[in-house]
């Protein structure tokens, strides 16, 4: 692990101790999965890091683990201009409870990540301030990118215009 | 500004949603308060009131299918919303049912100005994945052929720009050298537009004398046309007024709100993958990343033309130092091998049968691998449960994000703005609605 790396997940750990769930490093990407009570407090913490600042959030995502016990994960990436380096947060979430704070007062840029998540995935972010749905229409019920969700789509979930 | 007098909810500054709710009854009390906003706008006196107007998803300028619902005081934006999702192709979902190798058609159709550079970046990944490098020669090839790309996508962004601000001659001037690099793509590629060149631990085939020779030629010319273009747009009064101080945003707000690219160079912070985070063969070349201070559209275009002349550079670089070698990896479990091989031998006949109807099969786990495109940070999230094809691919579009500064752009300018704004930031909605 890259040496700077190192320094924020050790910085992550003595922050919030037992929150940190676990650490996992593949092919130096370096994920630390959190849970997601502390969600918000990390990012906040990570931007205002005095010795390494991350100061923009480069992506929000969810993905369904689908065989998992909890069911969704929620993705972050951040990234350090001045020390060139990005770390990787996570928080897994059961499919009853698919609710994450949203990080949207911390970085306003996470505003559509955590949208199109929504509407993909259909994790909810509390406390986001225009939680709409990023592409599918507003009254659409399924969620395409749930691995439930089948390829060729849910024939009659969007109706089309009738014919002549 | 003039007070609202209409009923309806005022969906842009006070959301509907309060977020506390179950997402069900919340999707239903957000779809009620949609349909309860009153349609007709018809005022008591037209001229006291807020007006809200559509501009797109079919205006010449709205890049295809971008929607801005606009709320307008006379002239002046109070509020703009950008909204996607006329074009949704679903490749997410697509490249989880699909190979690796099959996927990389896909990526020429996310950014179509620059097919290419995608290949590049979407290959890059998987290889991080795969924990498998392209040789030397490989790498050089694909860094001279993305900046190739790179210069015809900004080529596009600066003629369009201009374009949607009045200026039609420079757009035909940017098409005609744009013809030229296809011309060479259809040389050395083999296609002149939809290129799929990469392929996992190399690329589709080598590059020739002659491909080299015909990108030395445009090359030598490129520059002089390009200033020929600089010279019209910038001794015009009525460009310069048009993009001078509208959308301004500042190097910190550019960063909180998630720009990157030219967009957020153009706000004075230096931040630049090739350099910062350099793959492919970017740290063994000479290059400078550029930025302009006021954040304006004009130091947005400021900004991808002297790119394009940096991009020059290190195309004429790579020519210089392109080394000799074989193309593709050997990795005979991951890597397609070579046709005349197929045919003449079994084990390669074997590794080619597994490969396409199977896949190649990375090990589990997660990589994150972006790179410096055009339009600005093009990034591939890989999950790979050790299968053939990626449990979840997930595409970090830099046009999805730059769009989201739209409304912080738009704030208190005119209607007549928002091209100038709109094409400065260059989006391209190929990607933004994936």
């Amino acid at each position: 692990m890259n040496s700077i790396v190192e320094q924020v997940v050790n910085g992550l750990q003595e922050q919030f101790g037992d929150a940190v769930e676990e650490v996992r490093e593949f092919r130096d990407d370096v994920i630390v999965v959190l849970s997601r009570d502390v969600v918000v407090a990390a990012a906040t913490w990570l931007r205002d890091n005095e010795d390494v600042p991350f100061p923009l959030c480069e992506d929000v995502f969810a993905l369904d683990a689908f065989t998992r016990k909890k069911r969704f994960e929620v993705n972050y990436h951040f990234f350090s201009i001045t020390k060139k380096v990005r770390i990787h947060l996570k928080v897994r979430v059961d499919e009853e409870d698919a609710v994450v704070p949203s990080i949207t007062s911390v970085f306003p840029g996470a505003g559509w990540y955590e949208r199109e998540a929504w509407d993909m995935i259909g994790v909810h972010f509390s406390g986001h301030p225009d939680l709409r749905r990023a592409y599918m229409p507003e009254d659409y019920e399924y969620h395409p990118l749930r691995k439930d969700f089948p390829m060729m789509g849910v024939p009659g979930s969007i109706p089309l215009p009738k014919r002549g | 500004m003039s007070d609202t007098t209409h009923s309806t909810t005022d969906f842009f500054d006070t959301p509907v949603v309060t977020s506390n709710l179950p997402p069900k009854e919340q999707r239903t009390q957000l779809l009620q308060a949609l349909l309860d906003m009153d349609p007709d706008i018809s005022f008591d006196d037209p001229l006291e009131n807020d007006m809200i107007l559509n501009m797109g998803p079919s205006h010449p300028a709205t890049h295809g299918v971008l929607r801005i619902l606009l709320r307008l005081d006379g002239e002046t934006i109070v509020n703009a919303m950008p909204e996607l999702g006329y074009l949704h192709r679903g490749y997410e979902k697509i490249a989880e049912n699909e190979t690796y190798h099959e996927f990389i058609t896909h990526t020429d159709r996310l950014d179509y100005l620059q097919p290419l550079h995608n290949n590049v970046a979407y290959i890059l990944a998987v290889e991080k994945l795969l924990g498998i490098e392209a040789p030397v020669r490989a790498q050089y090839i694909r860094t001279m052929l993305s900046e190739l790309a790179r210069i015809s996508s900004h080529l596009v962004g600066f003629g369009v720009m201009a374009m949607d601000v009045g200026a039609m001659t420079l757009l035909l001037w940017c098409f005609r050298e744009r013809e030229k690099i296809h011309d060479i793509f259809d040389l050395v590629v083999g296609a002149r537009f939809t290129t799929s060149f990469t392929r996992i631990g190399g690329i589709a085939q080598d590059i020739t004398d002659e491909g080299l020779a015909a990108i030395s030629a445009f090359l030598d010319q490129f520059p002089e046309r390009l200033n020929e273009g600089e010279r019209l747009l910038n001794r015009n009064r009525i460009f310069f007024d048009r993009c001078r101080n509208t959308g301004v945003i500042s190097g910190e707000d550019a960063l909180a709100i998630g720009l990157t690219g030219p967009n957020l160079r153009g706000s004075g912070i230096a931040m630049d993958l090739r350099r910062d985070n350099p793959y492919m063969v970017y740290d063994q070349l000479d290059f400078d990343v550029i930025t302009e201070t006021e954040g304006d559209s004009l130091a947005r275009y400021y900004v991808r033309l002297a790119e394009m002349k940096e991009s020059v550079k290190i195309v004429r670089q790579c020519i210089d130092k392109l080394p000799t070698g074989a193309v593709h990896a050997h990795e005979p479990k991951k890597v397609l091998p070579r046709k005349e091989r197929i045919y003449t031998r079994m084990e390669e006949l074997i590794h080619d049968f597994m490969i396409v109807n199977f896949g190649v099969n990375p090990p589990e786990g997660e990589v994150y691998h972006a790179v410096e495109s055009a339009k600005g940070q093009l990034g591939f999230h890989i999950v790979s449960r050790g299968e053939g094809h990626p449990w979840r691919l997930k595409i970090r579009s830099p046009s999805f994000c730059n769009l989201q500064a739209l409304p912080q752009l738009l704030k208190g300018h005119l209607l007549s703005d928002i091209l100038a704004v709109l094409g400065s930031l260059d989006p391209v909605m190929g990607e933004a609605d994936k």
